[in-house]
């Protein structure tokens, strides 16, 4: 039982549309402790870190490149210090934002972005670390590759949500080639999250599991927003989202948790559901 | 000309070198640069745009063609300036405050430019106040405005709001678009038009501007 999102959560304790959520690990580490320690609480067994932008290249968008090291040591340290053992600390590593096809950024600077980052998670203390929300297969290569130099274990997922039937990437990959890709550069666990709801994850769990023989990692979204009074809504319940569960177990996952919209009462209303469908 | 289909072919193929070549042996020989632009190169985009819609092609897909579009461009923007033909209406284009995704946004750009507009391109996450200021520097006519999140396509509204505290929002025709972005979210906050495709951005201009 992996956690819902953070992103989302730390909006509704005061963070603003556009402000940066890895900046608050630094500005309100009490806040961003609060979230880590809602979803142990409702039984999340491994939470994820603040840091999912914390990469040099995306900080670069809102001045903090300088202080790459120091926001995601410090995310590593809240989630830790609420988790005490009671859940593991798995660190969250996100997109650069910038497109290697277009020329925005090169291998080198992502590589060297990526390893900056995964480093200070790992020397951090973190068990191990998520490279999540990966649209673009290269820039998911360069990520696993960083983080295998320092050791931890590493869970590489990326994000389907386009093509005719809502099973490729944007970039075009499939859940095949995703796979096969990601357990070739080193990945220990391969998975997918965010996306366009819970409803296609079967599918693309089936998938990813006959091409690979390692794990599955599955954080689908409570649904795609809706602007309601000018703010987003999700429009899948705790329930409906659960009600999903057992069909993916089944279909093979191995850790289980929600992307945007999801909150601590998804993984509550998970944890009643896998207790009820043992 | 059978020189010209290539041209057409290099674009959806993204092969932006032959493109380019196409384009400058055509132009050796006296082909109107404007006949390439209407002829060749926006159906080329449109049928891009066409299997992006029908999901044959992806976002790498769509980025090679619009490279080769961009590349087939060069040697036609000085033709077109020296001739003196006067840009059909003047763009002043940007993504939305706090919103950093740009490939729609460049795409119409292109298009625009291709279809004989002046465009002015103010990059992402870009205020109200850099819109404005841009649009009286440039007395433009147009102002378009690209959004890629649910969460940034309220700052279109403000966009525009402001543009009318500015006293500039009479001179300008306001086009919108992006993924969540809808026809009637465009009628909800004032817009002049809304384009559901890049492929659609200079009849939506043209057509908003009622020019021909």
């Amino acid at each position: 039982m992996t956690d819902g999102a953070w992103g989302t959560e730390l909006q509704a304790r005061g963070l603003g549309i556009g402000e940066l959520p890895d900046a608050w690990n630094l500005s309100h580490p009490e806040r961003v402790a609060e979230v880590a320690s809602a979803y142990v609480n409702a039984g999340s067994r491994v939470i994820l870190t603040n840091t999912f932008g914390a990469n040099r290249i995306r900080l670069g968008d809102h001045s903090l490149a300088k202080r790459a090291v120091e926001i995601n040591r410090a995310g590593v340290e809240i989630s830790l210090r609420v988790a005490q053992g009671r859940a593991r600390v798995f660190a969250s590593i996100g997109p650069t934002g910038k497109m290697l096809m277009v020329g925005e950024t090169t291998e080198e600077e992502m590589r060297a972005a990526f390893q900056e980052q995964a480093t200070a998670l790992a020397q951090a203390g973190a068990d191990a670390i998520v490279v999540e929300t990966m649209s673009d297969l290269a820039e998911a290569q360069i990520a696993v590759a960083a983080v295998r130099t320092t050791g931890l274990p590493v869970v590489a997922c990326m994000v389907f949500d386009s093509g005719k039937d809502k099973d490729r990437t944007m970039m075009g990959t499939t859940p095949e080639q995703a796979a096969a890709a990601l357990t070739a550069a080193g990945a220990d666990v391969v998975g997918a999250n965010c996306g366009q709801g819970i409803a296609g994850f079967t599918g693309i769990c089936r998938r990813l599991r006959a091409a690979t023989d390692r794990p599955i990692w599955l954080k689908p979204n409570a649904g795609l927003p809706q602007i309601v009074n000018g703010r987003a809504q999700y429009a899948t319940t705790p329930e409906e989202f659960a009600r999903h569960v057992p069909e993916l177990i089944e279909a093979g996952a191995s850790f289980i948790g929600g992307c945007c919209g999801t909150r601590p009462d998804f993984i509550k209303a998970i944890c009643q559901r896998i207790k009820e469908n043992p | 000309m059978e020189d010209l289909k290539a041209l057409y072919e290099a674009i959806i193929a993204g092969d932006a070198k032959t493109s380019k070549t196409v384009t400058e042996k055509a132009l050796a020989a006296k082909v109107e640069p404007l006949k390439l632009v209407t002829d060749y190169m926006i159906p080329a985009m449109s049928e891009v745009g066409r299997r992006f819609e029908c999901n044959e092609y992806f976002v790498p897909e769509l980025l090679l063609a619009a490279r080769a579009m961009k590349a087939a461009l060069e040697p036609i923007r000085p033709l077109l300036v020296a001739s003196g033909v006067q840009p059909a209406a003047r763009v002043v284009i940007g993504t939305v405050k706090g919103d950093l995704h740009d490939i729609g946004k460049n795409l119409v750009a292109s298009m625009l430019e291709g279809g004989g507009f002046e465009v002015v391109d103010l990059g992402v996450n870009v205020s109200p106040e850099q819109f404005i200021a841009k649009v009286k520097e440039k007395n433009a006519n147009v102002v378009a405005l690209s959004a890629l999140l649910t969460t940034t396509m309220p700052a279109m509204k403000t966009t525009i709001d402001a543009l009318k505290q500015a006293g500039v929002r009479n001179q300008v025709k306001v086009l919108i678009g992006g993924a969540p972005v809808t026809q009637k979210y465009a009628d909800e906050i004032g817009a002049d038009g809304y384009g559901e495709t890049a492929a659609g951005a200079v009849a939506l201009a043209k057509k908003a501007l009622a020019i021909a």
